[in-house]
């Protein structure tokens, strides 16, 4: 058994995939512990909001301390964040359809262009074949440009509760500064939010939990049947074989992911829970393993070592036990974490579907995958809905398969290189 | 020709059985569920439709189709004739269509999206597979990380990086449905250069798919062959690589064949999923549709039909292959 263990975890293949897996178990396990919110929790007002960290305005407004910082390009970066290149361009064109000479615009020099704007954009002009939509972007943007160029700061004022009227408690200058460790209230959200408003890396990791589980539970109850299924049939053979194999060879031919339609739909809505899934999915994959065992089996049952048993005696537990798994043991768990990882992917082809877990409660991979879909965020680039789960779930499928690929060639000699 | 008959019988008797085990699972599975199925079906469905009129037809026209209030047996048969007859009712989501006219229109495209798919895919994949085992070195290290990750990347992963890719940033080509919607289906040009234009990305992504698992797969195969017996004596006869490497080839490509005639649902299940995230107007799309507008006949017609399409390709691949493998003729005539 050490032997064994020694010689699995020197194959490279294994050790990187097992390493791959352990990391995302870790995270599993370990985010929960430091994020506490739950995962479904709506946080957010809108939908997909981008990945970034995200601080307070009213906290930093009012924090303990500001810092004066004299730095070299922040008002030129103040001015590239409100002016990007495509508006300096349609200003460009405004004002050249207006009538000014295109050799004296010149949209790198701020200052003149913003001169120039200011001296000639009129918002009731009318030009020729220009659009409402177009015409009312110019009206945002100029009003936009206003106090682009002003180094004075801003007035932070408050309501006086008596009297309704505004009073001076503070004022801004350009050059303030707030040390973000200092501000209340300031929040990561490594992967933005998503489009119900709930924060994308908590769901993630929460649904990776799931969907292991998922594929944990349908692999165990899919290697059990199978295992016990190719048991009776290569052990016991005649009729017990010809019926095992009647069935197995009737659900190998029908396509498993009709069964789990049918399977999920009659179970109805209210029904699926993620465990009613992994159930459903593990006694629906059961064929592959049933198949391999049965094979490994009925080569195992003429070998000497096996006849010995019988004849000294020994029960049919006993020698099923002592003489047969222990042969067949790599092979079932190398049929294991193929049946997790495809149990997973079956779960998110469900969840697409429409038919996959209840969705109050739990995430699962597939469910994040079914939202991002229906709210189209791959058509409008919000990457950080559905890629991060498209690496979950790629990442945890090769990690296994790759741990397979490894046992595989430990087991198996004739694939080593 | 004639040592064939006994597998080609045992083949279709087998397609038979398993038609007929698939066909009862279709029927008995809904009705497992507790309580009146069928009118729990209606109840559920006349919530979302203001039809009233429509619900009312529905449901007279359901129970009468299904003999909701007749034995299950009784039942049963009802069923087989109106299937017999290409009768799966009305669809509730797109009533008045009926569930027979609306997968009609869809089987085809899906047909013709994957099968070409799966046997590009498959071929490519076993080449490549071929070429690593047999190169080896750089190639092969190279090739087997990248493909055990594609193989890893579900069907519908796939679909998504490809559509994100070509059809949202770089814009070559449209992001989803069969052909432009500004079109109605004819036999003219633009329609059919919109058809093929649409058919790119949902082709190429079941493709890549394909190759990755088949890569590995034929990679193994041809080491294992590779390191035989056989082609060690051939090598010391001093036959040329080439020849041996078309023996090997041929020996590893059958344990293939096999596998795809297992694997072919897998893969058609895979592929439908690919469907959805283009709104490919196959089954795949419909399925999805009868699942949101809780349209039972749509998917119970939609489920069979893929059923048969998995059947008849499982078929046809062992039909091929009693051709292609030589043992099986030798079994045959031996008897």
């Amino acid at each position: 058994m050490k032997h064994t263990l020694n010689q699995v975890f020197h194959s490279p293949k294994f050790v990187v995939g097992f390493s791959i897996l352990m990391v995302v178990l870790l995270t599993v396990f370990i985010y929960p512990l430091i994020v506490t919110d739950k995962p479904l929790k709506i946080i957010a007002q809108g939908s997909f909001f981008p990945p970034g960290v995200y601080v307070n305005v009213f906290d930093s407004t009012n924090s303990p301390a500001t810092y004066i910082l004299n730095l070299e390009n922040a008002a030129a970066r103040r001015i590239a964040s409100k002016l990007s290149n495509d508006d300096r361009l349609a200003m460009k064109e405004w004002l050249v359809a207006d009538g000014v000479s295109e050799s004296e615009i010149d949209i790198t020099n701020t200052e003149k262009l913003l001169a120039l704007w200011v001296k000639n954009y009129d918002p009731k002009k009318d030009i020729k074949g220009m659009t409402n939509a177009r015409r009312n972007y110019f009206v945002r943007l100029d009003k936009s440009l206003e106090g682009l160029l002003a180094t004075e700061g801003a007035i932070i004022a408050a309501q006086n509760p008596k009297t309704g009227t505004l009073e001076k408690i503070g004022s801004i200058e350009q050059s303030d500064y707030v040390n973000i460790n200092q501000v209340a209230n300031v929040r990561l959200l490594l992967l933005g939010t998503d489009n119900f408003g709930r924060d994308v890396t908590t769901e993630l990791v929460s649904a990776t939990g799931t969907s292991l589980m998922i594929g944990l539970v349908a692999g165990l109850i899919a290697t059990t049947i199978g295992l016990v299924l190719g048991l009776m049939a290569g052990y016991m053979g005649g009729w017990v074989d010809d019926v095992i194999m009647f069935f197995t060879n009737i659900f190998t031919v029908i396509p498993t992911f009709v069964l789990l339609i049918l399977i999920s739909y009659s179970i109805g809505q209210e029904k699926r829970g993620p465990f009613t899934i992994a159930v459903v999915i593990g006694f629906t994959s059961w064929v592959w393993t049933a198949r391999a065992v049965r094979a490994q089996v009925t080569s195992l049952r003429n070998r000497d070592h096996v006849n010995l048993s019988k004849i000294s005696g020994h029960s049919i537990a006993g020698i099923i036990f002592t003489d047969v798994l222990p042969y067949i043991a790599s092979y079932v768990i190398m049929a294991l974490i193929l049946q997790i990882s495809s149990a997973i992917l079956a779960e998110a082809g469900l969840s697409i579907l429409g038919l996959g877990p209840r969705t109050t409660e739990t995430p699962t991979l597939g469910l994040m995958m079914n939202w991002a879909m229906i709210y189209q965020a791959q058509i409008l680039g919000k990457w950080w809905a559905y890629f991060p789960v498209l690496l979950t779930i790629a990442l945890v499928s090769f990690s296994m398969n790759l741990m397979n690929t490894g046992l595989d060639q430990v087991y198996n000699p004739a694939l080593r290189e | 020709m004639k040592g064939y008959r006994k597998y080609f019988l045992n083949k279709m008797a087998w397609f038979v059985v398993t038609f007929i085990a698939a066909f009862m699972l279709n029927f008995i599975l809904p009705r497992l569920m507790p309580g009146d199925p069928v009118s729990a079906i209606v109840a559920r469905l006349a919530q979302g439709m203001s039809n009233a009129t429509g619900v009312q037809k529905i449901y007279e026209q359901y129970t009468e189709l299904f003999g909701t209030n007749k034995p299950l047996l009784v039942q049963f048969f009802i069923y087989v004739k109106n299937v017999a007859q290409g009768n799966f009712g009305f669809s509730f989501s797109q009533y008045p269509r009926t569930v027979a006219d609306v997968l009609g229109s869809a089987i085809w495209w899906t047909v013709g999206l994957q099968l070409p798919a799966i046997i590009v895919g498959w071929i490519l994949g076993n080449v490549l597979g071929a070429l690593a085992a047999y190169v080896k070195g750089g190639y092969d290290k190279v090739l087997m990380p990248v493909s055990l990750f594609f193989s890893s990347i579900p069907a519908f992963g796939m679909a998504v990086i490809l559509l994100v890719i070509f059809g949202v940033q770089l814009k070559w080509l449209p992001t989803s449905g069969g052909y432009g919607f500004d079109m109605i289906p004819s036999y003219t040009w633009p329609y059919l250069a919109s058809v093929i234009v649409h058919y790119q990305l949902p082709f190429w992504s079941i493709v890549l798919i394909i190759i990755g698992g088949q890569a590995i797969g034929m990679r193994s195969m041809c080491i294992y062959e590779l390191n035989s017996d056989y082609v060690k004596y051939s090598r010391f006869l001093g036959i040329k690589d080439r020849k041996i490497v078309g023996y090997v080839f041929r020996n590893a490509m059958l344990p293939q064949v096999t596998g795809l005639a297992l694997a072919i649902g897998t893969i058609v299940g895979g592929a439908l999923v690919a469907e959805i995230v283009f709104s490919y107007p196959g089954l795949g799309t419909t399925l999805l549709n009868g699942v949101m507008g809780q349209d039972y006949p749509l998917i119970s017609g939609a489920t069979m039909v893929i059923t048969l399409m998995v059947l008849i390709s499982t078929l046809t691949i062992e039909i091929l292959y009693g051709f292609i493998d030589p043992r099986i003729k030798a079994t045959q005539s031996e008897q």
